[in-house]
């Protein structure tokens, strides 16, 4: 009986390439990808391989990427966040609610100092994302459920807020953040490089960081092992509302005006960008470098397809079916890692 | 049995095993056209193995299976069914959110000509069904708007009444209340009348004895008894089932082993009059420092629902408990933890992480003593490396994927997350199920270690060995009450399944 107890270990030295290769399929797929469109591009389009092409692919999936740190927090955990687009958007709006606008901006605002105006405006994306934590872990609702409820909700004070108008100004700091650079690079992609590091050291060196994978990767051994569980998932909701609110507020000042439903499209991008870059949805494996691959490959694809001559109809689908593709391979490659585990 | 009469179901020889372990070995097996046979035998006896070849769950085996004298060879459990043979698991398989209908009639609704479901006559052919069982309820109602026992029997009706001619039922009666029992009962005689075949397993002896004809013991893969049931008793099937002298590996228990004095150390735990639902019923006791306090049960005796309570997994309908302080209830595990106890439950599933290193899987539980925000990986490897080397788990590499280890190393890094930081309170639910003898001695030793540093440990299992091996103390968990409690007495094998 002593001798099959090492098994495992004489298993474990006679696994070869292939095995190590099956079971990190997650993060090499994406970057395949990544390198397969990008070479793509570059042969079909002159334009595309160019440093000035590059700073634009960085500067377009900014925003994505900001709101994409806080969501791979959630993701991470097994839950999801619909309403980030939505935080988002109500976020950049209270911030230019609160800043005095032109005359001929017919909106009822009420003008705050700069910073005034920036603090209550992330207070307030802080708070939607306490009410999706407490649904989430006091009341029980599915993330799925209630973040799709918060969406609305967000939606709605967006829509009390401008009232169908366009509000313009921001902050000052938000605007130079927002639109400005330094040594020409824009500060949006400086403050996206941040925030994305900062996630990255977040999960990867602090003891939250740690919890986040191990509530992911089974949450119910987390619990046995004593860990407040809800607390966990109520911080990373927290942590994703509050994001996506940076994000919103620095898209407005990139953009140059507020209004409803600015960021509609921003849902899709930043839960792609996560997923496309091979963190799993199943929870516990992934991370912020995986998100980075996912934001290039979506912002290549997005940037490629309009330097090669497409119909730009055709560009949505050819979106969704790389969307699902990767989506195919991110459940194939749990399935494949679980199986190297045994 | 009966002369003249040739049996319905004819085992002979059967021999199974699994990866090179021999489940059965050479077993006969007689069921008759109206007999109530009950099968009795400790876990891993070969009962339930027995059983699945039955219901055509195995089908690779050795040995001959004849239906009315026909040799058979069934190839699912499909085959069996059409056979008729039903079998009924121990775990409930119903459906909570469809009517008490629907549920009886799972999988063969009556439909008219269009394929349409038949509400109408389905409610009123289940509510006819049920009222022979005696059951009483609106068939319309949802199934998880009832009593898990009432659920039970509804699931056993549903087995009965689908036209089987022989049945299996897994342990049918350790989640009833005693008229429950007693209901089931009365509708397996009326179903012996009427010449069904029923083969009724369960660990509670005195069930067995009230309702069957012929009982057959099993031990280690042998059928060692078979014996009319009126001309037996409880303590002579428990003493086939367990074998005077040693069959076994280890020591097997069924002498009398001397508990010690209890000790009259600090009071580490006491709970105090806990009750939930159907599980357990004012659970009161006592755990003292430098104490292993065995607490011994059948399955579904509420030992699961006990130690879920004391981790604050599970929030009882009354009772309360006191770890030191103050007498409460625990809202969250975290909170259990931080008062200093430890819970090691019955599935390592549940509690390790195995795509994770073995390290993460051991330092997980005391992060918050090593680090305040930045981990410190090179300490956690460290203590992984000195609980590894302490607990001897195999291989000794700390960054290996916990899930690469074997079942019985996966179980000492279980108790392996709890031993950095020891707790006041260790509880461990079937510490040694599944290991060899090898691991199981290691979990013992490791277990005495823990007492003499003054730990409260708790042990809860369904196997005595387990229990008689490890505990200064023994109380019996009988259906969610405690019923007796050893100390300071002599105890073995036979008085502990004779008091469960």
């Amino acid at each position: 009986m002593a001798s099959s107890e090492t098994v495992p270990a004489a298993g474990q030295r006679a696994r070869g390439l292939a095995p190590f290769l099956r079971s990190q399929m997650r993060n090499i797929a994406p970057f395949l990808t990544l390198i397969f469109l990008s070479g793509f591009f570059a042969f079909a389009s002159p334009s595309f391989a160019t440093l000035d092409n590059l700073g634009n692919i960085l500067t377009q999936v900014s925003v994505t990427g900001i709101i994409a740190v806080g969501l791979t927090f959630v993701i991470l955990c097994a839950e999801i966040d619909l309403s980030i687009a939505s935080i988002a958007n109500v976020t950049g709006i209270a911030v230019a609610y609160f800043t005095l606008q032109e005359s001929y901006v017919n909106i009822a605002n009420v003008p705050l100092p700069g910073v005034a105006a920036i603090l209550l405006s992330i207070l307030l994306c802080a708070l939607l994302g306490l009410v999706n934590a407490l649904g989430l872990t006091v009341i029980g609702i599915p993330s799925f459920i209630m973040t799709l409820a918060m969406m609305q909700i967000a939606a709605g004070i967006s829509a009390l807020l401008v009232r169908g108008q366009i509000a313009y100004k921001v902050p000052d700091l938000i605007a130079t953040l927002g639109s400005g650079s330094i040594g020409g690079i824009p500060w949006i992609v400086v403050v996206a490089a941040v925030m994305l590091l900062g996630g990255h050291l977040v999960l990867t060196y602090t003891r939250f960081g740690r919890y986040v994978y191990m509530v992911g990767g089974n949450r119910e051994a987390a619990e046995y092992s004593g860990l407040n569980v809800k607390l966990i998932l109520g911080a990373v909701m927290v942590i994703s509302a509050v994001c996506s609110g940076i994000g919103g507020m620095l898209g407005v000042a990139h953009f140059g005006s507020a209004q409803q439903n600015e960021f509609d499209t921003y849902l899709l991008d930043s839960i792609a960008a996560v997923v496309v870059g091979g963190t799993s949805l199943f929870g516990g494996r992934g991370g912020i470098g995986n998100t980075i691959v996912g934001l290039f490959v979506l912002g290549v694809l997005n940037n490629g397809l309009d330097h090669v001559n497409i119909d730009s109809f055709l560009k949505i689908l050819i979106r969704g079916l790389i969307l699902l593709a990767a989506l195919i391979i991110n459940v194939y490659a749990q399935r494949l890692r679980e199986k190297a585990a045994e | 049995m009966p002369e003249g009469r040739s049996p319905i179901l004819e085992l002979q020889g059967i021999t199974k095993s699994f990866g090179g372990v021999e489940a059965l070995r050479g077993v006969d097996l007689a069921l008759y056209p109206g007999e109530i046979h009950g099968l009795v035998g400790e876990n891993g006896a070969g009962k339930s193995t027995l059983m699945k070849i039955i219901a055509g769950v195995h089908t690779e085996f050795s040995g001959r299976f004849l239906i009315e004298g026909q040799e058979t060879h069934f190839r699912s459990a499909r085959d069996a069914h059409a056979a008729g043979i039903a079998m009924v698991h121990q775990e409930l398989s119903v459906a909570p959110d469809l009517t008490v209908a629907e549920n009886v009639f799972l999988g063969n609704q009556p439909t008219n000509r269009f394929g349409l479901v038949q509400w109408r006559r389905m409610a009123r052919e289940a509510g006819e069904q049920l009222a022979r069982f005696g059951i009483d309820v609106d068939p319309m109602s949802r199934l998880a708007d009832l009593p898990i026992g009432l659920q039970q029997l509804i699931e056993i009706a549903r087995v009965l009444f689908s036209g089987a001619r022989i049945v299996i039922l897994d342990e049918p009666t350790s989640a009833l209340s005693p008229p429950e029992v007693e209901r089931l009962f009365s509708t397996l005689r009326r179903l012996r009348e009427e010449g069904t075949s029923i083969v009724f397993i369960s660990h509670f002896i005195e069930d067995i004895l009230r309702v069957s004809d012929t009982v057959t013991v099993f031990r280690n893969g042998r059928k060692v008894a078979e014996t009319a049931a009126a001309t037996t008793s409880k303590g002579a099937l428990i003493e086939a089932m367990i074998g005077r002298g040693g069959e076994a590996l280890e020591h097997s228990y069924t002498d009398d082993l001397m508990l010690p004095r209890p000790s009259d150390s600090k009071v580490v735990l006491k709970v105090d009059r806990l009750s939930l639902a159907r599980s357990l019923q004012d659970v009161s006791f006592e755990a003292r420092a430098g104490e292993v306090l065995g607490i011994y049960g059948f399955m579904g005796c509420g030992q699961q629902e006990l130690s879920r309570i004391l981790f604050g997994k599970l929030k009882p309908d009354s009772g309360t408990l006191a770890v030191g302080g103050t007498p409460k209830t625990f809202a969250s595990t975290a909170a259990a933890r931080r008062a200093g106890v430890a819970l090691v439950p019955e599935s390592r599933r549940a509690m390790l992480f195995h795509q994770e290193p073995v390290y993460k899987n051991i330092s997980i539980s005391i992060l918050d003593r090593i680090s305040a925000l930045l981990l410190k990986p090179a300490q956690e490897r460290d203590i992984a490396k000195r609980q590894v080397e302490q607990l001897q788990i195999r291989p000794p590499v700390v960054g290996l994927d916990l899930g690469m280890l074997s079942g019985g190393n996966q179980q000492k890094v279980a108790l392996a997350k709890w031993l950095t930081y020891p707790p006041k309170l260790l509880v461990l639910c079937e510490p040694t199920r599944g290991m060899d003898v090898g691991a199981k001695n290691d979990v013992i030793n490791i277990v005495r270690d823990l007492r003499a540093k003054g730990l409260a440990v708790i042990v809860l299992s369904t196997e005595p060995e387990t229990v008689l091996s490890l505990a200064d103390r023994i109380l019996v968990l009988k259906r969610g009450a405690l019923v007796r409690e050893f100390a300071n007495e002599p105890v073995s094998k036979d008085r502990l399944l004779e008091a469960a």
